[in-house]
């Protein structure tokens, strides 16, 4: 492990350990209306989605970039990984203190003023060229995860990009299309972090079987390509009830229903995971990996229900988007970026107490983000319900029982925070105190 | 590989520019200066925060993409000024409240944010038919 990367975990951990807190903070800040008289939601929100923002991010990045050294066979420091880090991090850490004074660029997700886009984008423009001058030395016929990182690199710059589009008076001049092209890049773009973690993803399931065929061979690419075309064609979903054109609305319908493949094959692996799960059981980093499977099926359900716009009339701005992101963030892609980090950092090594207690902190997370992702989805059916089925037009009096539901969000988010909380303590004293060349 | 891949590459930039032309369903309406530093504040202020347009955004207070036509424009300005409930008071100028006012009636024009029953076919898709200026 380099010393860029050492800090590269670092900085992803703290900004997970940001997003925890307060996260908490804004989720009782919500409900409790006296908690936040103190505390200003406002700036809670950005907060907490800014650092779970670039915890995946940069957690994905950390990951990539540590195993594209073996997979690159790279000897050398990179200084170009170095530059980004600085870069990287001091813009993010200017983005917390441009919400710390109230000053914003009020767009979901990227809240922050956009002139701070431009150092970050300069920043990937660093990292994709550190990345793509050793992928293009590589060995001819690489396996589907370096296809996966770099089909991630690519597009993250492409939806950043056009993320800023709205600039450009054209675009923001008529509000459908400002609209349509946000949530364009914004979908796509969670399909561009997918790419990179689910690589890293299969990369550690590689390493961990030692079959390489896991990662080649025309099934897993025909899933791939399958997953690919959802990344382009199905971000439609969000919008299924703004008035764009029809055929917006059609494709992503079609697209998202092809995702009941992946369904019925995870299904129908369930046995060979069994076996598998007997061979792997002691390796912590493993369990991690599998707990994000047990989400991705939940979340895979509960997706392809909500991108069928007679039942997206009743889910849509309600809590169960919020259960279909919570669980998305925290269940698969923080697991699989555990797993990943955990395995740079030789968590399986550790001796003592502190494999223990990683064990005890993922318990303590599944067990918890179960009853948060639940309460989100039932808070979330009653205000469909009594917005949609009832057609309350009163917020406040509909919202009435949906609090109380959220009562129960918020405690259990403060079991996610101390669950997922020690398993950061222990990967951050490690990545701190490890030789950089352990 | 590399051939699928380049494909489906050509139609994702295809579609990227379909849906940059032709993407929207009949709308063109053309926002003036007044819309834009609407715009502008509702961002500055980040009401995104707590609100949403077209079930996009917080989950703190109410969607506001038909605010314009619910509340009326003297109830609008009543509660931007002095708040509500769990929303605070915002010390914005005369000429910052017309203007958020102003971008609100313009996204209250380009259609409704609940889609009626009767726009959901039986295929499970919605039809809805293109707003008019």
């Amino acid at each position: 492990m380099t010393t860029a990367t050492r800090w590269h975990i670092g900085f992803a951990l703290l900004m997970l350990a940001t997003a925890l807190v307060v996260g908490s903070l804004a989720a009782f800040a919500f409900v409790f209306p006296d908690i936040g008289a103190h505390l200003s939601f406002r700036q809670l929100r950005p907060m907490h989605v800014s650092a779970a923002l670039f915890w995946i991010i940069t957690g994905a990045t950390a990951g990539v970039f540590h195993f594209k050294r073996s997979e690159f066979a790279e000897t050398h420091r990179s200084v170009l990984h170095a530059t980004f880090l600085v870069l990287w991090t001091a813009t993010i850490l200017a983005v917390f203190g441009f919400y710390a004074v109230n000053e914003y660029g009020g767009r979901e997700y990227w809240e922050f003023p956009p002139f701070l886009g431009i150092p970050l984008l300069l920043a990937w423009l660093m990292l994709m060229a550190d990345y793509f001058r050793a992928w293009f030395k590589r060995a001819t016929d690489p396996p589907l995860y370096v296809w996966m990182w770099s089909t991630g690199m690519l597009f993250f710059l492409i939806t950043f990009l056009e993320q800023n589009l709205y600039l450009i008076p054209w675009f923001r001049d008529n509000y459908l299309r400002e609209i349509t092209v946000q949530w364009k890049s914004n979908g796509a773009m969670v399909g561009a972090w997918n790419q990179m973690i689910y690589g890293t993803a299969l990369f550690l399931m590689v390493k961990l079987s030692g079959d390489a065929g896991v990662a080649r061979g025309r099934k897993v690419f025909i899933f791939w390509f399958l997953g690919l075309s959802n990344l382009m064609l199905n971000w439609g979903h969000h919008i299924y009830n703004v008035p764009t054109a029809g055929w917006i609305r059609h494709v992503a319908y079609s697209i998202s229903m092809a995702e009941w493949i992946f369904l019925t094959n995870i299904i129908r692996g369930f046995r060979a995971k069994m076996t598998e799960q007997r061979i792997h059981a002691s390796v912590l980093t493993y369990r991690f990996l599998l707990a994000s499977e047990f989400w991705i099926f939940l979340n895979l359900f509960l997706a392809l229900l909500m991108s069928i716009p007679a039942i997206n009339r009743y889910t849509h701005g309600t809590h169960i988007t919020v259960a279909h992101a919570m669980g998305t963030t925290i269940g698969i892609n923080t697991m699989i970026l555990l797993a990943s980090l955990g395995t740079i950092l030789r968590v399986d090594e550790l001796t003592g107490t502190g494999r223990t207690w990683i064990t005890i902190g993922r318990r303590i997370t599944t067990a918890s983000l179960l009853v948060f992702w639940s309460a989100l989805i039932a808070a979330g059916l009653l205000k469909g319900y009594r917005s949609v089925a009832l057609g309350m037009t009163d917020f406040q009096a509909m919202m009435v029982p949906v609090y109380s539901v959220l009562n129960v969000f918020a405690f259990a988010g403060i079991g996610v925070l101390f669950g997922l909380g020690i398993v950061v303590w222990i990967f951050m004293r490690v990545a701190l105190r490890s030789s950089p060349h352990r | 590989m590399r051939t699928v891949w380049i494909i489906l590459f050509v139609v994702f930039a295809g579609y990227t520019a379909l849906v940059y032309t032709q993407g929207e369903s009949g709308t063109v309406e053309i926002a003036d200066d007044r819309i834009r530093a609407g715009m502008h504040t509702w961002q500055e202020q980040n009401c995104t925060s707590c609100h949403q347009l077209y079930g996009l955004g917080g989950y703190m207070g109410p969607d506001l993409t038909n605010a314009h036509r619910t509340f009326g424009e003297h109830r609008m300005r009543t509660f931007i000024r002095y708040g509500t409930g769990r929303m605070p008071a915002h010390a914005l100028s005369e000429a910052e409240i017309d203007g958020l006012i102003a971008f609100l009636a313009w996204v209250d024009r380009t259609g409704t944010s609940q889609v009626a029953p009767d726009n959901v076919h039986w295929t499970g898709t919605y039809i809805i038919e293109p707003t008019t200026p």
